[in-house]
């Protein structure tokens, strides 16, 4: 029997283990498939991590650096190169690697902090021929700063999330060309601080509200028709538009990679294709918590390692027996607000709400309500889809109530 | 005259107006914190930037690197030059430089390697 198993050693998986240690759990051990700790941030090499939690401004790799020499200094456990093949219901891990072949281990606590994955070509459906030089923008970022192969020299990069973004400097920097970032929506999903310096330091068109409706070339892509779309995002035909090129990058969202919660049984959100979790970040089967990019897909690694602290202390306070539950508060929203997490509140205390819009709106009022009454108003200058917003709610405020509803209004 | 800049000295991104006389500086606004106004002040008279990139080991492996300072935006792709011909001497730790005073910065590890 093991007290805390964490899948994933990324930043919410070593983040997680550092907090549970912390509240006083010290039989943990972290699992991770890769042959290294850090996950994703292992190949963002780009500076911008890090200034809330350290105050300053790291590279991914220090970042990752940072949290695992944190582990490796309090002995925590962890098995490299482990790949989990399922969890059961009663808490069970079944994992292999190759010095111990298949083998279980009994947790006590579940941790689930295997991140996400990046959504691919074949769920774009794009028209036209099936040639090489088609990447995932993480892929590629793979490529050129990990492996060091530079996957083309004329890129179209699809998708203006912040992957994108950055694989566009990145592939400018290593001598390639790129000519187009093409976004379906008419605003960038990538922060603009983003926007500024790798796109428009580069002088890097951003095409918003363009998408790419055809591929061309046999062997290998010969170019891409790109085209506007109207308000419904349907691809306008008179804007077609070729672009010769031989490398598509996709930066087209991620996906939390759910396939061992499901196995688990947890309740999953349509929304965030994440766990339903509470304010301590555990999920409908009570002792399965989750936390970072698997529960909901994060845009600063800030937010993931504090949310693995609270994942960590909940599962902490969950093997120590201590977790006081007692009210169950069901957080809904409005159409203008996509999701919360939590999506319940199971305990009276202080809580910071973390939610995301569907849009950009300008001056506008997060409002919270029980029922009719308002209980929180928060003003904002601007929401957008790629900055989390946080709400804190006081354990008072939750006095009395039986469900809260999260609402954007807009002010005339 | 006025200019408008995107801040990139963290993720809010703030919308910042200068107002400029000639190459003088007579204010800034929009800004959040005073990193937003140093930033103005930079990006109007001298921009400068933090380069990330890799660096061939001997071994034939990369490893991350970044300018320890800012150095001049027009100087990014002359800086590259020479850390895609430079080859580090492994083992490499966190912090360490691995080429000292490229127009003005150093260029450290941004990760381990070891031999």
């Amino acid at each position: 029997m093991t007290d805390l198993v964490i899948i994933g050693g990324g930043p919410a998986g070593m983040s997680a283990a550092i907090s549970a240690y912390e509240n006083g759990i010290k039989d943990i051990v972290i699992l991770e498939r890769d042959d290294e700790l850090g996950g994703i941030l292992r190949q963002c090499i780009h500076n911008g991590f890090g200034l809330h939690k350290f105050k300053e401004e790291l590279t991914g790799p220090e970042y990752a650096h940072r949290y695992a020499k944190k582990v490796r200094d309090l002995g925590i456990n962890v098995k490299l190169n482990t790949m989990v093949l399922d969890i059961t219901k009663d808490k069970r891990v079944i994992a292999t690697n190759s010095q111990e072949g298949v083998f279980e281990i009994q947790a006590r606590a579940i941790i689930l902090a295997m991140g996400c994955r990046e959504r691919a070509k074949g769920a774009l459906n794009i028209a036209g021929s099936r040639p090489s030089g088609i990447y995932s923008a993480g892929t590629a970022q793979k490529l050129v700063n990990v492996k060091g192969y530079l996957p083309g020299k004329e890129i179209v990069i699809l998708g203006s999330g912040d992957i994108g973004l950055i694989m566009a400097r990145r592939m400018t920097l290593e001598g390639a060309c790129v000519k187009a970032v093409c976004e379906l929506m008419p605003y960038s999903s990538g922060l603009a601080r983003n926007i500024e310096q790798c796109l428009n330091d580069f002088n890097i068109p951003l095409r918003l509200s363009h998408t790419v409706v055809e591929l061309h070339g046999r062997e290998r892509l010969e170019g891409v028709t790109i085209a506007r779309v109207d308000e419904n995002r349907r691809p306008i035909k008179e804007s077609y538009e070729f672009i010769p090129c031989d490398t598509l990058l996709l930066s087209c969202g991620l996906i939390p990679e759910n396939e061992l919660t499901k196995g688990i049984g947890a309740e999953l959100s349509s929304v965030t294709n994440g766990s339903v979790v509470d304010q301590n970040r555990e999920t409908t089967v009570s002792g399965v918590f989750s936390c970072g990019n698997v529960l909901h897909v994060h845009d600063l690694v800030d937010y993931v390692s504090e949310e693995a602290e609270i994942a960590g202390k909940g599962a902490s306070e969950y093997i120590k027996g201590i977790n006081k539950k007692g009210a169950s508060i069901g957080i809904t929203v409005d159409g203008k607000i996509r999701y919360t997490v939590p999506q319940i509140i199971t305990e009276k205390k202080d809580v910071t709400v973390y939610l995301r819009v569907n849009n950009v709106y300008k001056n506008v009022k997060i409002n919270v309500y029980d029922k009719d009454r308002l209980v929180l108003s928060k003003k904002k200058l601007k929401v957008a889809p790629a900055e989390m917003e946080a709400v804190k709610l006081s354990a008072s405020m939750l006095e009395g109530v039986e469900s809260l509803k999260f609402v954007l209004e807009e002010e005339k | 005259m006025n200019r408008t800049l995107t801040c990139i000295a963290c993720p809010l991104g703030c919308t910042l107006s200068v107002e400029l006389e000639g190459k003088d500086i007579i204010s800034v606004s929009g800004n959040t914190c005073p990193r937003g106004k140093e930033y103005a002040i930079s990006e109007c008279t001298h921009p400068v930037r933090t380069l990330t990139t890799t660096m061939r080991c001997e071994n034939g492996e990369l490893v991350s690197v970044k300018t320890s300072k800012p150095i001049p935006k027009e100087r990014v792709f002359d800086a590259l030059a020479v850390i895609n011909k430079t080859v580090a001497r492994l083992p490499i730790a966190v912090g360490d430089v691995l080429i000292s005073d490229l127009f003005g910065s150093d260029v450290v590890a941004t990760m381990e390697k070891r031999k």
